[in-house]
Order: structure tokens, then sequence, then C-alpha cells
């Protein structure tokens, strides 16, 4: 008994230390969440991610010729296991991890200093913390495409068009119902800036994770009688607002969901109560684009694929983590394109390709995402790239595109950033980069 | 025959009442200590450190500062998480506001003042007890973090309610790798268990034992009810708030208050339930099943997967995780409901015999 539990064990250990691992690959982290109330995001999103790296090793065999790999690892959403699946993956693949994405803003905190230190990027796409968009004082953070103030200052740029022009928000009052959590409170600052110059009240409702319970909070807002409710909900809370609103008889097309807030798991639990809810997003869902047409074609109809049930892929979650994909392999691919074609890239060189990333128009249509996502364009001082979002209404079955790519106020939104990154680098003494001098 | 007292004379008090009576519990325990404070350092990755042990550590001081209140004083709480939050945000603002703090005093005056919160919380303890305390410390729980997220002073202002810990400098010297980190953390865990075990052994100790036991008997024979009840909670917050500090400054680095919700309460809560309610070791065992397993088993699973080839979807993998861990959770309770610690104590006495149990 003891001898066979004692070879069981060994023959586990050299399981676990594996096959050497092939020179030509590229190992990219899939620490995501597939259990608890977060999942349908995290296994959408890894999903998806992984479902492009797959896509580009059977149709290009990988990135020049470098394979790309990944390891699942679950995080449950969770600040303490998400740093120890970073700290378990750091080192895997032949140069280590090239490039984590935490999909979780509280774990992105958690590891801004590690990263940082182990010289590997963190992509916090669309989520994150705001002010690392100044990559002076955050070289190795990367909140990519949009953050969530270049996001309030859409949405409310879209709810002025509504109501007929900014000047027409004077007076107006709006509810910023929010997760009360590190995610929830980010855009509490800027909504209080945007309400002194736009003349508008703001008020902040918070409700406490995970937001199953939204009665009296909802209560609180038929008390207000707002003009519009801003949903920065996260996971159950979202469905959950929904049906309180219908409850009430607050209009859902008077309700402007964060991108957190607007996938089709956040609707369709709320049945008829979201009908006519809008949403911003930053990825638009559907199988159409070329993208995801070659991801159907060579990994879904070879059975392999991540999502299992097929009525998920091309899901918001779902494109959002292609989206994350095409990202990451395109930072990949600009590294390699400096650094030596067809070798597999470390974190530091990996972070020079996000900080050079260009996606254009043309880039784009190559990579048969036209549509799918916004132009990116990242620097040395700018590590958002994009900034746009367009806003989508769910009619009961689906999303629909009602607008087309706003963009944000980086009048309002940069220099609140740089003070912000200005006072992070005060506190931990550290000395921002000089942007002219980089290469 | 390895694990036997005979032939160890005690000559003085003082020999009587040391703290690990038996010769071979010393050499033990100092073997261990060497062991975790040379070895383990050495060998251990970043991964071994960093995301393992330290959090173990940590965790395992939480639990051991529960224990003292609900395993030792037997007051029930559920708000070890709160306890945690306020050592280490004060911990955070004794380090930005005053200037050349000393680190370790930072997280002395931390613990002082979660200890402070403890005496306020502690209160109803003196009118209520069983589920209906654990309930109103349920209210310290709910209020420390609505306060640490209204009031901008605790976070310095800063937009999301996180703080970010500050560099550990001790004498000149920076703690700034997971090796130097974990040395921290054990030191000050090893010391402060110690304490916890040789406080448990004295007349306070006593004091505490008796008024869990039966605190009408134990005012009777002139325990004071409010000093004690009070202390109790005043040393078990202090430890909360150092675990709270070493979390933050050792651990994750950057904090939010939601990352000490009534989740984590409930987390240490089961760990001295697991471990072993009343016993110091039962709190290291404790965490170290409740934090480390879950890792094992997910660990595992990817054996499993490479090992016999078969392709499990990870969501099935992540849940399963869950169910095997719930379902062992059950088991020991039926098994042995004193904890694990109380395995260990029947392996000793089964040692003391071995060879010739009768």
């Amino acid at each position: 008994m003891k001898r066979t539990s004692l070879a069981v064990a060994a023959l586990a250990l050299a399981a676990a230390a594996g096959p050497a691992a092939a020179q030509n690959e590229q190992f990219v982290p899939a620490n995501f969440y597939w259990v608890g109330p977060y999942a349908p995001g995290g296994s959408g999103f890894g999903g998806g991610m992984i479902d492009y790296f797959a896509m580009l090793n059977e149709r290009d065999h990988g990135i020049n010729g470098v394979k790309l790999t990944w390891e699942k690892c679950e995080t449950e959403y969770r600040n303490d296991r998400g740093v120890e699946c970073y700290e378990r993956s750091k080192n895997k693949g032949p140069t280590g991890a090239s490039v984590i994405h935490p999909l979780s803003t509280g774990i992105t905190y958690s590891l801004i200093e590690k990263a940082t230190a182990d010289k590997i990027p963190v992509i916090s796409l669309g989520y994150g913390r705001t002010d690392a968009a100044d990559g002076r004082v955050f070289p190795y953070i990367f909140p990519l495409i949009t953050t969530y103030w270049s996001q309030n200052t859409a949405k409310i740029k879209f709810i002025g068009m509504k109501e007929g022009g900014m000047d027409k928000l004077q007076g107006k009052k709006i509810v910023n119902i929010y997760h009360d959590s590190a995610y929830g409170k980010e855009t509490i600052p800027v909504l209080d800036v945007q309400a002194k110059k736009y003349g508008f009240q703001v008020t902040h409702i918070a409700v406490p994770h995970p937001g199953n319970e939204q009665q009296a909070q909802w209560l609180q807002i038929r008390q207000i009688k707002p003009d519009w409710v801003i949903l920065r909900g996260w996971g159950v809370m979202n469905p959950t607002a929904l049906k309180a609103a219908a409850k009430i008889g607050f209009p859902r097309d008077r309700i402007v969901g964060v991108w957190w807030s607007g996938a089709e798991e956040d609707v369709i639990p709320a049945g008829d109560a979201a009908k006519g809810y809008i949403a911003a997003g930053f990825n638009l869902p559907g199988t159409s684009f070329p993208v995801m047409q070659d991801i159907l074609k060579n990994v879904y109809k070879k059975g392999k694929g991540e999502m299992e049930d097929s009525s998920r892929i091309g899901s918001i979650y779902h494109t959002r983590g292609v989206v994350a994909g095409i990202i990451t392999a395109e930072a990949i691919r600009t590294a390699q394109a400096q650094f030596g074609k067809g070798k597999p890239m470390t974190g530091e060189q990996v972070r020079w390709g996000i900080e050079h990333l260009n996606i254009d128009d043309k880039r784009l249509k190559e990579l048969g995402a036209v549509g799918l996502m916004q132009p990116l364009k990242v620097s040395c001082m700018d590590h958002e790239g994009g900034g746009a979002v367009k806003f989508l209404q769910w009619d009961g079955k689906k999303w629909n595109v009602i607008t087309d790519w706003i963009a944000s106020d980086q009048s309002i939104v940069r220099p609140m950033v740089e003070a912000s990154a200005a006072q992070y680098a005060k506190e931990k003494g550290i000395a921002p980069r000089d942007c002219s001098k980089e290469k | 025959m390895l694990y036997r007292e005979a032939g160890q004379f005690k000559s003085t008090y003082a020999e009587d009442q040391q703290i690990f009576p038996i010769r071979q519990d010393r050499i033990a325990l100092a073997v261990f200590l060497a062991f975790a404070l040379l070895v383990v350092p050495a060998i251990g990755n970043q991964y071994w450190l960093g995301a393992l042990l330290t959090p173990f550590l940590i965790f395992s001081l939480a639990a051991l500062g529960l224990n003292i209140l609900t395993g030792y004083a037997g007051q029930l709480s559920l708000g070890t998480a709160a306890f945690m939050a306020v050592g280490a945000f004060m911990a955070y603002n004794f380090v930005l506001r005053v200037p050349g703090i000393p680190i370790l005093l930072a997280f002395v005056l931390a613990g002082i003042c979660a200890a402070a919160v403890g005496i306020v919380f502690g209160l109803p303890s003196l009118r209520i007890k069983g589920f209906y305390l654990a309930v109103a410390t349920l209210a310290c729980q709910f209020f420390v973090l609505w306060a640490l997220q209204r009031f901008g002073w605790f976070s310095n202002h800063s937009t999301s309610g996180v703080i970010t810990a500050q560099q550990i400098v001790i004498l000149g010297y920076a703690f700034d790798t997971p090796a130097r980190k974990y040395l921290l953390t054990l030191g000050v865990v090893a010391v402060m268990a110690l304490a916890a075990k040789n406080l448990m052994r004295s007349e306070t100790g006593r004091a505490f034992m008796a008024v869990r036991d039966m605190d009408v008997a134990a005012s009777v024979i002139g325990i004071p009810m409010m000093r004690t009840k009070l202390l109790a909670f005043a040393i078990s917050s202090f430890y909360c708030g150092v675990a709270g500090a070493l979390h933050a400054f050792c651990y994750l680095g950057t904090v939010e208050p939601e990352a000490y919700s009534l989740d984590l309460s409930f987390r240490i809560l089961f760990m001295i339930i697991i471990g072993g309610v009343g016993s110091i070791l039962g709190a290291f065992l404790g965490a170290a099943f409740i934090t480390l397993f879950p890792i094992f088993l997910n660990l595992a699973s990817s054996w499993v997967n490479e090992f016999f080839g078969v392709e499990i979807s990870h969501a099935v993998v992540s849940n399963l995780e869950s169910i095997i861990f719930g379902g062992l959770i059950i088991f020991f309770l039926i098994v042995e409901p004193q904890g694990l610690a109380r395995l260990w104590q029947i392996t000793k006495e089964k040692l003391r015999l071995w060879p010739f149990p009768h």
C-alpha cells in the first residue's frame, strides 16, 4: 500500500516535471476563473483568448513559427489565488510568462509591483488601474483600449447625445449604482468632475458584493427619480439590477451599463426585464467577422475549441477574449520584428512590443477584425491606446449596435490620470521615465 | 521508543514549568524552526516562498488570533477579517504619516489599533453569548469595511480605495524579495506563536479557559468577567491586526478593503474548526489545510491530466476541486470533530507507547 502510493507520488512528480519545454514556444498564462459568481466572464474571456491562440497555431503555425502555449490556472477571482497563479506561471515556458491578463481589477492591483519587478507586462484590457495609462510611471502595466475613466466620459457624451446636446445635461439627475469594490469605485471621481463641468447632479449608490440583493438601492433610486442610471455592475449584480429596475418601473432604456455589465450572461437571466437596456462595449459580438470564421474553421471544426456551449461562441465575453488574443499576439509579433523573428520573446521584449503596438485599419483588415475592435496605437506616454466606445442595446435576443465609436474626452481624463500617477510615483518613490529618450 | 519521557527528571520548578516539558518536543521544535529559517529559504523558489508559505504563515497567525478568542476564551467571532483590515490599513497609515517610523513599530501600533477596535466590538460579549455574539461581531465586520471605504483618510484619498504597502526596510536592510519577506513573516509569526503558547499557560490563559468552560462558575471563583473577556478580544484582535499588516506588506503589496470580506472571516473560522479549537498547533494545521490544500488539488488535477492523458474540461476540474475540498471538510469533522490538532495529539500518545502498546 505504502509502496504503491510512493510510486504514484513519484510518477506524479515526474509527470509534473514533464517533457523539457520545446525551445520555439511562447508561453502565455491563462489565469482565469471557471467557478464562482463571475465564472461567465472568466470562462468566456479565457476561452476566446485560447481559441484565438489555437487558431494561430493551426492556421499559421504560431507567430513566425513560434507556437503559442498556455496553461490554465484557476484564480476564483480572488486576489490571493491570483497571486498564487501568477507566481506559479511566471517561469513556465522557455522565456517565462510573456504577458499576464489578470482579468480582475483586484488581481491587477496585486500584481503591479510584482510584475514590474519580474519584468512581465500586465495587460488589463478595459479594467484595472486607470492611472496606469501614464506609461511613464507604470512601464509594465497596460490598461489597453479604454480605461474606466475614458469610458465614463464617452458614456456622458452618449447621454448628452440622447438628450440633444451636452448643454441639455444641465440640471439632469444621474445615479451611479456601483459594485462596492475597487472596480466599482474607480469612476466616482471622474463622474464628479463631469457633473461639475456639465452641471448635472450625480448620486453614487453602492451595492455590496456580490450584488444579489438590491431592493433598498432601487427604492432610493425611485425616490431620486433620476433621468439616467449608470450601472456599474459585475456578475450576478447586473441581472439583479435590471430586475429590480423593472420592479420599480424604471425605464430600461435609461440605464447605461459599463462593458462588464453588457454581455449576454448579464441580460439573459433577467429575461424580459432586460429589454431595451443599453451597455457600453469596446468589442462587438458575433461570428461573422473573418477572424471568428477562422476560429470556427480551424479550431471548432476540428473538435478543439474552448467553449463547451456552442451558443456562447461569438458572445460578448468570447469575442472580448479574442480581442485580448489578437492584442497579445500582435504585441509578440511587434516584439519579434524588433528582436528577432521566429524566436520566443521575453517579458521585457514583449513589453516593448506592447508599447510599440500599432493596429491600424489596414492591420485590422488583415487580421479580419474590422468592426470587432477599434484601431489601437500605444506609446510610452499613452498605455491606453484607443479610448473609444460603442453602445449596444439589448432587444431581448441579441445586442444591437446603436452608435458608432464614440471617442472619450481625454481633456478631462488625461490630467486626472497624470495627477493620480504622479501621486503614486511620489508615494512609491518612482522616478517617471522620460518618454523622449525611449526608443 | 523514540518519543518517551521516561528518565527526564525535573529538579527545579523552572524546568517543570517550561513551555515544552518533553525533551523530544524541544529538539523537534528547534530542528523544525532551524529548518524553516535556514534551509527553506535556501531551497525554496519564489513560488514556494512567495505564493504558498508566506500566506500560509500569515493566515496561521490570523487563525491563532481567532483561536485565542474563540478556542480559548469561548467567544465566537466573525470579525477576524475586519481586524486584519484595521491592521493592514493602519500599518500603511503609520508608515505614510509618521516619517521614519520603524516598520516593526508600525506593525505593533497597527496591532494596537486593531486591539482597540476589538475591545469596542467586544463590549457586547459582556451581555450576550454564543451565536448572538457572533452576530454582534458581524457588525464589526461590516462597520470596519464601511469605514475604510467611506473615509478617504484611511486610503490616503486613493480614488479606488486601494492602498499600496510601502517598502519594508529594517535597519537599512530592505525586505524586498519573497525569501526575505518570508523570513520576516516567519520571525514575527514564530515569536507571536511562542508568546501565545506561553500566555495560554499563564493565569490569563487559565482565566480565558475558565470563562469558556462556564462563565458563571468563573465569575463565582473571582475571575473578573469584563476584564477577561475584553482582554481576550484585545489580544485576539492584536494578533489579527498584525496578521493583516503582514498580509498587506509581505504578501499582496496592494490591498483593497474588499479583500477582508466576511468570506475571509469565515475561512479563518473554518481554519480553527478544522485545525482544532483551542490549540496553538491547530491554527497552523487548519491554515495549512484551508490555504494550501485547494492549491494542491489544483496542481494534482493537472498531474492527473498529464499522467493519464485524459483531457478533463477545466471548468469541471475547478468545480470538482471545490467539491472534493468540501467533502474532505465534512469527512474530517465527522472522523475527528476536535480537529487535526487532536489527531496529532492521539499520534503523540500512541508514540509514547510504541512499540509496546500493551
